[in-house]
């Protein structure tokens, strides 16, 4: 397991390597153009761009220009003090991209763990209730209601779903958008974020609940289900232990890697609906900008979710199937 | 006086499809004793393993329905519900499967699996279920079954699953053992060993023994008593095959030599029922 755990770990750092090599390149290097010229505003001096290009490093040669980006960017990560243009800040607003991040992360988590644990258990919910009444209206109903789910983007169901319980409107059930730490308050937390939580998660669920319910459709016809009803266990323990317990496979890997992406961003739509200002927002509001640094700031460190999410799936894929175990 | 454990008196089982009724057991009778072998055979498709799952109850189902009596011990097996069944599978009657590759869940240990059984029935806790895993599998011969209680059922071969399967199947002490083609899928040499262990076992469980296959060879050995199956319907009386005198010149020597005639035989069965095809 240990040596298993090591090899996911140096590829892990191979792949962040990558990408950000990657990620160099398509957005600072292809874009063209002079940065140093876009930075220095309307009607510049020639003496200003000279000065931009040489403080920022744009007159070095493309390799240079990575390596620095690089250590910029970590030196944003890092505590202590830094010059000016010792880490990496928006072309914007000049402002540190790391601590922009930083500041994101609470709001993004939030939601994207609580939507997660939404989604998960009624996604599960849902594929077991149609898998045991296939074929039957229960089945056909929630069939029906599953690929509503699906087919509602989310940035229509978010407004939708403001337009009609957010405070002001109709019902006024819930607090209209923004984000309150939970430090600062749990209730408001928990509240403001119920409806983004349930907007982000309704897609997942009416998907895995389509998944789970194939899954456990083709486990129940095996062999060894058979054999479990053979020795007289009562249904209940051979739908949870024998079905459930090998349909989740599939499953966990989907989870992974879902989860891994809504932290990493995809769930700009959902943050930007309803003025969560999380990560997923800040790398919004840059694209709209075209300020390069925390895109692809946010670029990295959404790899850096996905990649770690993927070394948890596979150890927690060892766990759930013992045929995979690495010896 | 022989103890009667199971009769079957007309037994039909009809399953409803799309295309209609299809009549996979029609009138089939038999009757089991106490310490008996009943080997039932026939080709694929006669209704031998429809037969065997029916006195489980394995077979129910909503476009499934039934037809005359399966006695087991005074009861209707036919006429039980979810939970008495329950109770009877895998306690008083069970049964060991065509395919030990695919029957056993991949994802739970051997002791865990046979183990489960004695739990569900006998109220066991967890130490003393791993406890009469070990000995089960000792019993089917396993080699250092302790620490083999622990392994996956991808780590053991088909021999070997096959044993384990045959474990789970006594783990309870059943009345009725119940083998649907338990050597098929197995090789030859392999063959011959588990119908012993069967065989060895019916008699130290003191319980009665159903073997359905489609090799005459396999049964004729074993079996006190065959039936023959063609599309759904017994196609002979019951016969007693075995005397005591088969049984004792038996050595490991004959066993391979006859799981070789016996594929033979089998093949001459087939071509023989080949002409005489439904549609």
């Amino acid at each position: 397991m240990v040596p298993f755990l090591i090899r996911r770990l140096i590829g892990m750092v191979f792949v962040l390597f990558a990408v950000s090599v990657l990620v160099f390149f398509v957005f600072i290097w292809l874009p063209g153009g002079d940065p140093a010229q876009r930075m220095a505003g309307k009607n510049p001096t020639p003496e200003n761009i000279h000065n931009i290009r040489e403080k920022w490093g744009f007159d070095k040669p493309i390799y240079v220009q990575y390596v620095r980006m690089m250590q910029k960017a970590a030196n944003g990560f890092l505590p202590g003090k830094h010059g000016e243009y010792d880490i990496l800040s928006s072309f914007q607003n000049r402002q540190n991209v790391a601590k922009e991040i930083k500041k994101g992360i609470p709001a993004t988590f939030s939601l994207c763990i609580g939507a997660a644990i939404i989604w998960l258990s009624f996604g599960i919910l849902v594929g077991v209730i149609s898998a045991v009444y296939a074929g039957r209206f229960s089945d056909r109903l929630i069939t029906v209601f599953a690929l509503i789910g699906i087919s509602m983007p989310v940035f229509w169901l978010g407004l939708m779903s403001r337009y009609v319980f957010a405070e002001g409107h109709p019902f006024s059930i819930f607090p209209d958008g923004e984000y309150v730490p939970l430090t600062v308050n749990p209730w408001q937390w928990f509240v403001h974020l119920l409806m983004p939580w349930w907007v982000l998660a309704v897609l997942f669920i009416g998907f895995y609940g389509r998944v789970l319910r194939g899954n456990i459709l083709d486990t129940i016809n095996e062999d060894y289900v058979r054999t479990a009803k053979a020795k007289g266990l009562p249904a209940k323990r051979v739908m949870v232990k024998h079905v459930l317990r090998n349909s989740l496979i599939p499953i966990v890997t989907l989870f992974g890697l879902d989860f891994a992406a809504v932290l990493g961003g995809s769930a700009i739509l959902t943050e930007t609906v309803f003025n969560l200002k999380g990560v997923g927002q800040y790398a919004a509001d840059s694209v709209q900008s075209l300020d390069l640094p925390p895109i692809m700031g946010v670029t990295i460190y959404a790899t850096f979710f996905i990649v770690l999410f993927s070394v948890f799936v596979d150890l927690l894929y060892a766990w759930l199937d013992p045929r995979i175990r690495p010896t | 006086m022989p103890e009667r454990l199971i009769e079957v008196k007309d037994l039909e089982v009809n399953f409803h499809t799309e295309d209609g009724v299809v009549k996979a057991v029609d009138g089939v009778s038999f009757e089991l004793q106490r310490g008996q072998v009943l080997g039932i055979v026939g080709e694929s498709g006669s209704g031998k393993s429809v037969t065997a799952m029916t006195l489980l109850g394995l077979t129910r189902d909503s476009n499934t329905s039934f037809g005359g009596e399966v006695i087991y011990k005074g009861r209707n097996v036919l006429d039980m519900n979810e939970d008495e069944l329950q109770d009877v599978r895998g306690n008083e009657m069970s049964m060991i499967f065509q395919d030990p590759m695919t029957s056993l869940n991949p994802v739970y240990s051997i002791g865990m699996q046979i183990g489960e059984a004695i739990r569900v029935h006998q109220r066991a806790d967890k130490a003393q279920a791993r406890r009469r895993a070990i000995d089960l599998l000792r019993q089917v011969g396993i080699p250092n079954a302790e620490s083999r209680v622990d392994n996956y059922p991808h780590e053991f071969s088909g021999g070997m699953r096959q044993r384990a399967m045959i474990a789970m199947a006594l783990a309870c002490n059943p009345d009725v053992l119940i083998a649907d083609e338990p050597t098929t899928a197995l090789d030859v040499t392999i063959q011959a060993q588990i119908i012993e262990l069967i065989d060895r076992l019916k008699d130290e469980f003191n319980s009665a023994v159903i073997l359905i296959t489609h090799d005459l060879g396999v049964v004729a050995d074993v079996a006190d008593e065959i039936i023959v199956m063609y599309a759904g319907r017994v196609s002979s009386e019951p016969r007693s095959v075995r005397s005591s005198t088969t049984r004792s010149t038996r050595t490991p020597g004959a066993c391979s030599g006859r799981s070789r005639a016996s594929t033979v035989r089998s093949r001459s069965v087939c071509t023989r029922s080949r002409g005489r095809r439904r549609r």
